[in-house]
């Protein structure tokens, strides 16, 4: 672990405005909790953190876990940016060592932190591996909703480490460290049912409009660029996942406030597909949308838009492809070794795309062809909608694109934030 | 929870604005009436132009999945709203909250003197995302 800096109880005060003031803008973070509330999150999260301020992204991986008492800093960062996404749908922030950013230096200033996926592809099933947690309170007053590409054929809980696995290997540390039919009143289309720990799952097909007022009437906050965001994806796949955190059941289980549960989603699909544009929901254009993207393909994956090269300076702005060599045996074994990852093969191409776009460039999503015949689907991409993906089309008939994800960052008690904020 | 205040949030609308509305469907010819469509959080319009002391019935469309609402009036009515403290706008002249995918109605009377008017959603966020629109009174 890299001590990047130390505070005392004496700088608690300092450090509880210099956050309140980084995510004041970013309303969706104070809307649910209220400015006391907001502020008393932060004053406790920092609080027990018994003063020591790190850097989580240089946390060494093998402990994964918890501990790092840096997740509601990283959740108010994330949810404030509503970058859930393709990275990773959550509304905070990723499992500990997911995000490889919420730093708050020694000087008070605070960056937005990274979220973290994979998606893997082989034999024409694709893995999207993310990580949700939460930090709301009692009352369970925190979600995730999440657009889907496709039906998925299984919701499970992914590998406890896989994703902390995956940052170590571009990251590495220094060397000192149930199913349903049910139709529902808003005319979306319950098609799974399930939980991963503290986790209520909810896959629902219908448009955007069925499945905005689906999360309404369930309590979900959708921003004011929510409709249009849906209506993009929905135009592909009407295929959408609710994920709700269960408060009471999380304490049961002892999951601690903004531990991450990775949730592993299955879906057959011939074109894998990493969405991006919502990583900009409810941010603002100018803001600076960031996410880890790890890919493994049988073979070395074309994409649509091309990822550029790393640049020799700083702060390179775009998709950036840090990485793109076959995957490492020793990666490959370790993520196989992992609960419930054995499906990972004996070779794979490992992409690593560093995403680090205004919002307002992140018009699209990655899609990616792993065929060797280097042609991504445009439509995948967002660039043109076909009839094939058009919502009138049944299921069975739909190439379920794989890809997935998003959140548009929600809390729940919409009828707490209107009497918060708006009362 | 919510679809159960949505819906007595529509009752109390149908209940408060019914009399309106039929004053509106027989309304006399000096009664003007403007759409106003609201997608994907924006207004179909962001300028109207009316004559001093003219009565408009808004017709305020929403084709969103969320609930918007439909605020018309000077800088101090919208200072109020941004900061509000009612979570719902039905009974004033120019103010109704507009749910999620459905159709409402208020009519309002311009003062007889040009006045910098505004219309705007207060919604938290919503204004700040580009819903408002400014109304010009001319002769």
């Amino acid at each position: 672990m890299l001590e990047l800096g130390t505070a005392t109880s004496a700088d608690l005060d300092t450090i509880v405005e210099t956050v309140a003031s980084s995510l004041n803008a970013e309303a969706m973070l104070r809307w649910p909790f209220g400015d006391d509330r907001f502020h008393e999150r932060i004053r406790r999260h920092f609080a027990h953190y018994n003063g020591t301020v790190r850097h989580v992204a240089d946390v060494a991986p093998p402990s994964f876990g918890k501990g790092v008492a840096f997740m509601w800093t990283r959740l108010g960062v994330r949810a404030a940016a509503s970058v859930i996404g393709a990275a990773a749908l959550m509304i905070g922030a990723a499992g500990t060592a997911l995000a490889c950013g919420g730093l708050i230096a020694p000087n008070g200033t605070i960056s937005l932190t990274h979220t973290t996926t994979l998606a893997a592809y082989h034999d024409g099933v694709e893995h999207y591996i993310t990580s949700f947690s939460y930090a709301g309170d009692a009352s369970g007053d925190v979600g995730s909703i999440v657009p889907l590409p496709g039906v998925p054929i299984n919701v499970i809980k992914g590998g406890d480490w896989t994703l902390q696995r995956l940052q170590l290997e571009v990251h590495p540390p220094s060397p000192i460290a149930g199913v349903a039919s049910t139709a529902e009143a808003s005319g979306a289309k319950v098609i799974l049912r399930t939980t991963v720990d503290s986790l209520d799952i909810t896959v629902l097909k219908g448009g955007a409009l069925d499945v905005g007022t689906w999360a309404s009437d369930h309590g979900f906050f959708l921003p004011p660029d929510a409709p249009e965001v849906l209506a993009f994806y929905a135009q592909r796949s009407p295929i959408f996942m609710a994920v709700k955190f269960d408060a009471e059941r999380a304490a049961a289980q002892g999951v601690s406030q903004g531990e991450g549960t990775p949730v592993d989603v299955v879906i057959p699909t011939p074109h894998p597909w990493v969405p991006l544009r919502i990583l900009t929901l409810g941010q603002d254009p100018r803001s600076l949308v960031q996410a880890d993207v790890f890919l493994l393909t049988d073979r070395q994956p074309a994409m649509l838009p091309q990822a550029v090269q790393p640049a020799r300076t700083s702060g390179q702005e775009g998709l950036i492809q840090r990485v793109s060599e076959p995957a490492s045996a020793s990666l490959l074994n370790d993520l196989r070794s992992d609960d419930r990852m054995s499906w990972v093969p004996q070779h794979m191409w490992f992409t690593f795309i560093d995403v680090n776009a205004r919002a307002a460039d992140l018009t699209h999503d990655l899609s990616i062809d792993a065929s060797g015949f280097a042609h991504p689907d445009p439509v995948a991409a967002g660039y043109a909608i076909s009839e094939r993906f058009g919502e009138g089309t049944s299921l069975p008939t739909v190439p379920i694109v794989l890809a997935i994800v998003v959140t548009l960052a929600v809390l729940v008690e919409v009828r707490r934030h209107r009497g918060l904020v708006h009362p | 929870m919510n679809a159960l205040r949505r819906a007595l949030l529509s009752g109390l609308m149908l209940i408060t604005l019914a009399p309106a509305c039929t004053r509106a469907a027989a309304a006399p010819p000096g009664i003007r009436t403007v759409p106003i469509t609201i997608h994907y959080s924006r207004f179909s319009r962001d300028t109207l132009v009316v004559a001093p002391g003219e009565t408009v019935r808004f017709v305020v469309r929403n084709t969103d999945p969320i609930d918007h609402e439909f605020i018309l009036g000077n800088q101090h009515v919208q200072n109020v709203h941004e900061a509000g403290t009612e979570p719902y706008h039905p009974p004033r002249p120019g103010e109704t909250t507009v749910p999620a995918g459905t159709t409402q109605t208020t009519t309002y009377t311009f003062p007889d003197v040009a006045t910098p008017l505004t219309f705007a959603c207060h919604l938290p966020g919503h204004f700040a995302y580009g819903m408002h629109g400014d109304v010009r009174i001319e002769s």
